[in-house]
Order: C-alpha cells, then sequence, then structure tokens
C-alpha cells in the first residue's frame, strides 16, 4: 500500500480483512454465551439453593470483571488451555470467543430467567393437567414461550457482544477494528476517515439488526397477546 | 347407578393457618354431572385443584375410576390424563394455534402421530364449533372462543371426568352463553363433569345433584329441585336470593328446549 486508498478501499479492506473474524466472535459469542445463559438460568429458575447459588455468584463475578482483564487471562494466564489449536492466532481467537461467551452467558442468563419467570404460571398448571411431565411442560410450553418473550433483550446481547469483539485485536487478531488500526498505521493522515468507517460499519451491524429483530419480536409478541404492551 | 368415576373421602386442606377444606366427602358417577356452589372463599377451586393434585390434599382419599391418587408410588401425569379440567381464565397455551392447543396433549402424552392426534382434535374443535378457528392463536379468539378451545382441549384427551372451574366468570356477560351451550351439549352426550359454577341455568338443565359448599364444609346437597323449591337451610336461601340479583337468570341464554331436559 503506497498510494493513499479511498474511501470505497478502505471500506472494502475493513470488511474483507476484519469482518470475518468480528462476526466468528459475535456468533460463538452469542451462541456458547446462549447455551450457558440457557444452562444458569435453568439452575436458578428450578434448581436447588446450591446451584441457585452457585448460579447467582458466577453471574455477578463474571459481570464485574472487564472484557479484557478475562481475556488476558485465557489468553495469557492459562497459556496451555487451548492446546490442540496449533496456530497461535487460532488460540487467540479461541480465548476471547471463550472470554466473550462467558460473561454474554452471565447476561443471557439474566434475560432468560426473566422470561421464564414472566411465563405466566397457569401455562405450566394447565400443561401438568393434561398430563405432561414438568420436564415436557418446560420444553413444549414454558420455553417456547419465554424464548420468544427473551428475544427483543437478546438482540440487545448481540448488540453488546459484536462491539466488545473489538476487544480482540489487543490479542492480535485480525477483526474490524484492527483492521481499521492497521490503515490508520499505515496511513495516519487518513486515522479520522478510517475510524468513522469503523463507526459507520459498527453501527450498519448492530442498530438495523436489533432494530428489525426488536421490532419484529415485539409485534409477534403482540399477536400473541404475550408481555403486555 | 353407574360405578363411581370420582370418589373423595374426607378431603382435608389448609394452607398454613388456614383450614380451606375441612372434611368434604362425595362421589361422582359416570356420566353424571355435579355442581358446586357456594360463595367465594368456601374451598371450591381449592378442591379441584386437590382433585387433580396440583395441590394435593393433607389427608383423605381420591379414587379416580377406583384408583387412588394419594398413594406414594401413582404415576401421578399418569392419572391426570384421566381428569380434564377446564379453567376460569382458559390458560390455552399462547403461543400455539387453536388445534395445536387441543392436539399437543394428544400427542406429547397420549403418543398419537401428528396426523392422527390432528384429526382427533379437529373431532374436538367440532364439538365446540370451532373448526373454522382451528388455525387462530389464542390473542386472536374472544373470552368465549378461548373458552371453547379450552373445553376441547380437555374432551380431546378423552378423560374419564371433567373439571369446570367457574368456566364463565371471567368472560362478558354476552359471551357466556356459548360456552353454557357447548357444556350442556356435552353434559347431554354423557360427559362426566364436576363444575364449579354460579349458573343455575346451567345447573338446572343438567346436574343431576348440586353441592352447596361454605367454608370448607358440604353445608347442603341435593337436586336442583330441591334447591330451587325448598332448600333448608338459611345460608343456601340467603345465597341463592343474592345470586339471583348479582347474576340475573342465564336460563334466557339457553334455547328453550335445553331448560327442562333434567326433568
Amino acid at each position: 500500500m503506497s498510494e493513499a486508498p479511498d474511501l470505497s478501499t478502505i471500506f472494502f479492506y475493513i470488511i474483507t480483512r476484519g469482518l470475518p473474524n468480528t462476526l466468528v466472535l459475535t456468533i460463538l459469542g452469542l451462541i456458547l454465551g446462549f447455551v450457558l445463559g440457557i444452562a444458569l438460568s435453568l439452575m436458578n429458575v428450578y434448581g436447588p439453593i446450591e446451584l441457585v447459588w452457585l448460579a447467582n455468584g458466577y453471574e455477578k463475578v463474571l459481570r464485574g470483571i472487564p472484557i479484557l482483564v478475562l481475556i488476558y487471562i485465557f489468553r495469557w494466564g492459562m497459556p496451555g488451555l487451548f492446546w490442540y489449536f496449533e496456530n497461535s492466532l487460532d488460540r487467540a481467537l479461541a480465548s476471547v470467543a471463550l472470554a466473550l461467551a462467558l460473561r454474554s452467558g452471565a447476561y443471557q442468563s439474566q434475560i432468560f430467567r426473566g422470561a421464564i419467570l414472566s411465563v405466566n404460571p397457569g401455562q405450566m398448571e394447565a400443561s401438568l393437567a393434561l398430563g405432561m411431565t414438568r420436564f415436557q411442560a418446560f420444553r413444549h410450553i414454558i420455553m417456547p414461550q419465554a424464548l420468544r418473550l427473551a428475544m427483543p433483550g437478546w438482540s440487545n446481547e448481540y448488540a453488546v457482544v459484536i462491539k466488545d469483539s473489538s476487544f480482540a485485536l489487543d490479542v492480535g487478531i485480525f477483526e474490524m477494528t484492527k483492521a481499521a488500526n492497521q490503515l490508520t498505521v499505515n496511513y495516519p493522515q487518513l486515522l479520522t476517515i478510517t475510524m468513522v468507517v469503523a463507526a459507520i460499519l459498527y453501527f450498519l451491524f448492530t442498530f438495523p439488526i436489533t432494530k428489525f429483530f426488536g421490532d419484529r419480536q415485539t409485534k409477534k409478541l403482540k399477536d400473541l397477546g404475550m408481555g403486555g404492551n | 347407578m353407574n360405578k363411581p368415576v370420582l370418589r373423595l373421602v374426607d378431603i382435608w386442606k389448609s394452607y398454613e393457618d388456614l383450614e380451606v377444606l375441612k372434611g368434604i366427602s362425595f362421589e361422582v358417577a359416570e356420566k353424571q354431572v355435579k355442581v358446586v356452589f357456594g360463595p367465594s372463599g368456601s374451598g371450591k377451586s381449592t378442591l379441584l385443584r386437590c382433585i387433580n393434585m396440583l395441590d394435593p390434599p393433607d389427608k383423605g382419599e381420591i379414587y379416580i375410576s377406583g384408583q387412588s391418587l394419594m398413594e406414594p408410588s401413582v404415576k401421578l401425569n399418569k392419572m391426570r390424563v384421566k381428569i380434564g379440567i377446564v379453567f376460569q381464565h382458559f390458560n390455552l397455551f399462547a403461543h400455539l394455534k387453536a388445534i395445536d392447543n387441543v392436539s399437543i396433549g394428544l400427542r406429547k402424552v397420549k403418543g398419537f402421530s401428528k396426523e392422527e392426534a390432528h384429526s382427533k382434535a379437529l373431532d374436538a374443535l367440532m364439538r365446540v364449533k370451532l373448526v373454522e378457528w382451528a388455525d387462530h392463536y389464542p390473542a386472536q379468539l374472544s373470552g368465549g372462543q378461548q373458552q371453547r378451545v379450552g373445553i376441547a382441549r380437555a374432551l380431546a384427551m378423552e378423560p374419564d371426568l371433567i373439571l369446570f372451574d367457574e368456566p364463565t366468570s371471567a368472560l362478558d356477560p354476552e359471551l357466556i352463553g356459548e360456552v353454557l351451550q357447548v357444556m350442556l351439549d356435552i353434559a347431554k352426550a354423557g360427559t362426566t363433569m364436576l363444575v364449579v359454577t354460579h349458573e343455575m341455568g346451567f345447573a338446572r338443565a343438567v346436574a343431576s345433584e348440586m353441592i352447596f359448599l361454605d367454608e370448607g364444609v358440604i353445608v347442603e346437597r341435593g337436586t336442583p329441585n330441591h334447591f330451587f323449591e325448598s332448600p333448608k337451610s338459611e345460608r343456601v336461601k340467603h345465597f341463592l336470593r343474592q345470586i339471583d340479583v348479582l347474576y340475573g337468570r342465564h336460563e334466557e341464554l339457553l334455547e328453550p328446549s335445553d331448560r327442562e331436559v333434567n326433568k
């Protein structure tokens, strides 16, 4: 890169070089966080008191640690953690994904817990009265409704994780912020425009999606008469 | 008399210090319709919740078709299949269409295939005259239609007995008639029913016995004629007068031919 790039080249560079890893981290963080969040919320709502303590304790601790500290712990503090990845960058990627997932799980747990508790208790009674086991009632009646109720809050969590994935630049992962940063190292005169482009890209991958998703889910809930007005 | 589908023996239930049921005993035989009524707080809803063991009684025996529910070894979810219930607030599954509300128990509990469950559910919706509403979600239905789906959901499971917990008291007055009509239809088709209601027109039309509950005990029981002609206790007389004033006479909502079928 000798000649200073124009605007479309900046967009192109950040998208092709940075976006894939940003999306990989976001999706991994959200999906693993989803599994963890569901498990924690189940412990919290249905578990014996010991599991409730465990889930609550986990949430409090993970919500009290900056994401960068978590990333450092997994990347540098536990060097043997991802030994089965040969490539050092893969190890870094896995560390960040884990940090994002563990923290997102703590927040998602709160979202799902609230959603499960806001399903009308009459739904469980009607399920049991039909002859379902508690597990069947949860699986076929409570969970489908709780997931719908959780979606608006969950799309918000997506917006948090995609932006937090930018901390991955600090352990050498080439995601959008790192790509933008790289351009400004080579072309310091383009710093402002490059960072504005990065900001626009983050915005485009956050707002329209959460807006579309949130509005659609809210409308769906309304059509089902769930979740108030 | 037909064999008893439900037999209650000396049912006691309390919540902390509050004794709600104090020794309730009666039977409901096959194809019988019995009506339980009484002032609010008398224990009527608690009684129904005891019968399907959503709130097990503290003491006493419950037999469904001869099988005790109070034995520790009994599988409650298996027994509950034999006891349908229609709730005051419908409790339809909000995320499922009417047809799926009716068929989900058939599929998940009774193990029918999707097609079998669907056709049985359609039959049940036909009995409550809601086939054309099968693909609507509960929120798209009126209260009366929702309650009829609730009745279809109970009917479809082919239980030995259906409990009704004040099925019309959450409905707007103009929607009560359609629900009572469905209840009359299934009563006359031979459904065994235990109905908590203040709809005296319904009781008069199909109840073989009425049971007046107050403060957790059975104060008086007898045929509808007994209650409407010559109730014994002052408590019952007073209550029936109040009901007349508060609820009016819903008999007018029913078709004339249904009024006197009890005779």
